[in-house]
C-alpha cells in the first residue's frame, strides 16, 4: 500500500484501507505478513479537537518526545530498557526505539496540545486550529 | 512494500478460541506480549497489558498452569468519533505451563504503566531437586 494515511482521499480510499487491514488480519500468522508501524494509533475527531491514542505499555512519560507541526504529529520514544544479561525464556515485548509520524485530518493549534500517559495508553489531545474548524453555514431563504 | 518509519513489530494478536465454551462478553481478547526470565530462585514474567490496572488484572495458578487475565478500560474519548483506526481495544488472556513448582505464598504481582510484573518464587523442593552433575 502506498498511502500511509488515507485522509482527504475520500471514503473510497478509507474503505480500501479498511479492507486491506482486514486482509492483513486474515493473513496474520503466516510468514511474511506486513508489519505495521509502531505504535499503532487510533485517531479521534470532534468539532473542537483531534485526539490520537496509542498503546505504549512500559513507556515512561520522560521517555516520550511528542511534537506537532501543522497537521503532522510525531511520536518518538523508547520503552524502558531491561537488563540485558538475563537469560530469557521468552522475549516478545518491543524494546526498540520508535519514531512514528501521523498525518492529522486537519491543522491543530500546536500551542495547546495535551498529552497524557495512563495505564500504558497515550492520549494526545489537540484542539483544531481556528482557521480549520468546521463552519456552520446558514441557508437563507428568500 | 516498505512504508516510512517502520519498526518491525508484530501486531496485537487475538486469542484463538480453543475451548468449546464461548466467552460471555462479546469482546475481543488479545494475547499479552510477555518476557519470561528465570533466576536461581524465581521465575519472572513481564506482560504488556495496556489499559489494565491492578484492580482489573486476575492471576490464577492451578496446578502448574498460570493464567493471566486483564480487563482493559475503554479508550473512547467522550463525544469523539473514530476517524482512523489501526488497533482495537480488548481484554487480555494468556496461560503458561510452569516448569517448576511455585511457592504460592510468595507470588508477587505489580501492575504499572500497563505492564504486569510477576515474580513466582520456586518452591524449596523444586530448588533442592536439582542435582549438580560433577565432572569426573
Amino acid at each position: 500500500m502506498f498511502y500511509r494515511n488515507p485522509y482527504g482521499m475520500g471514503s473510497v480510499f478509507r474503505e480500501f484501507e479498511r479492507l486491506r487491514r482486514s486482509m492483513d488480519d486474515l493473513l496474520e500468522g503466516f510468514p511474511g505478513r506486513t508489519p505495521t508501524a509502531y505504535p499503532a494509533v487510533n485517531v479521534w475527531t470532534s468539532q473542537e479537537k483531534v485526539m490520537v491514542t496509542a498503546e505504549l505499555p512500559g513507556v515512561k512519560p520522560d521517555a516520550l518526545d511528542i511534537s506537532v507541526n501543522g497537521n503532522i504529529l510525531t511520536i518518538h520514544g523508547k520503552p524502558e530498557a531491561d537488563e540485558t544479561d538475563r537469560s530469557y525464556h521468552r522475549r516478545e515485548r518491543p524494546v526498540a526505539e520508535f519514531h512514528r509520524t501521523v498525518e492529522l485530518p486537519c491543522r491543530v493549534d500546536d500551542e495547546k496540545v495535551e498529552a497524557r500517559l495512563e495505564k500504558g495508553i497515550l492520549a494526545i489531545a489537540m484542539p483544531r486550529s481556528e482557521a480549520d474548524k468546521p463552519r456552520r453555514i446558514t441557508v437563507k431563504s428568500e | 512494500m516498505a512504508r516510512k518509519n517502520e519498526v518491525q513489530t508484530q501486531q496485537k494478536q487475538e486469542v484463538q478460541e480453543t475451548q468449546k465454551a464461548e466467552r460471555m462478553h462479546d469482546r475481543r481478547v488479545y494475547m499479552p506480549r510477555a518476557d519470561i526470565y528465570e533466576t536461581d530462585d524465581a521465575i519472572h514474567l513481564i506482560a504488556n497489558m495496556a489499559g489494565v490496572d491492578q484492580d482489573s488484572v486476575d492471576i490464577t495458578l492451578e496446578k502448574n498452569v498460570l493464567t493471566l487475565r486483564g480487563q482493559a478500560s475503554a479508550q473512547t474519548p467522550e463525544g469523539m468519533e473514530l476517524a482512523y483506526s489501526e488497533y482495537a481495544v480488548g481484554d487480555y488472556e494468556r496461560s503458561f505451563v510452569l516448569s517448576d513448582e511455585i511457592e504460592r505464598e510468595g507470588i508477587d504481582a505489580k501492575m504499572q504503566d500497563g505492564v504486569l510484573d510477576l515474580t513466582l518464587p520456586k518452591s524449596k523442593s523444586a530448588r533442592s531437586r536439582r542435582i549438580p552433575v560433577k565432572a569426573a
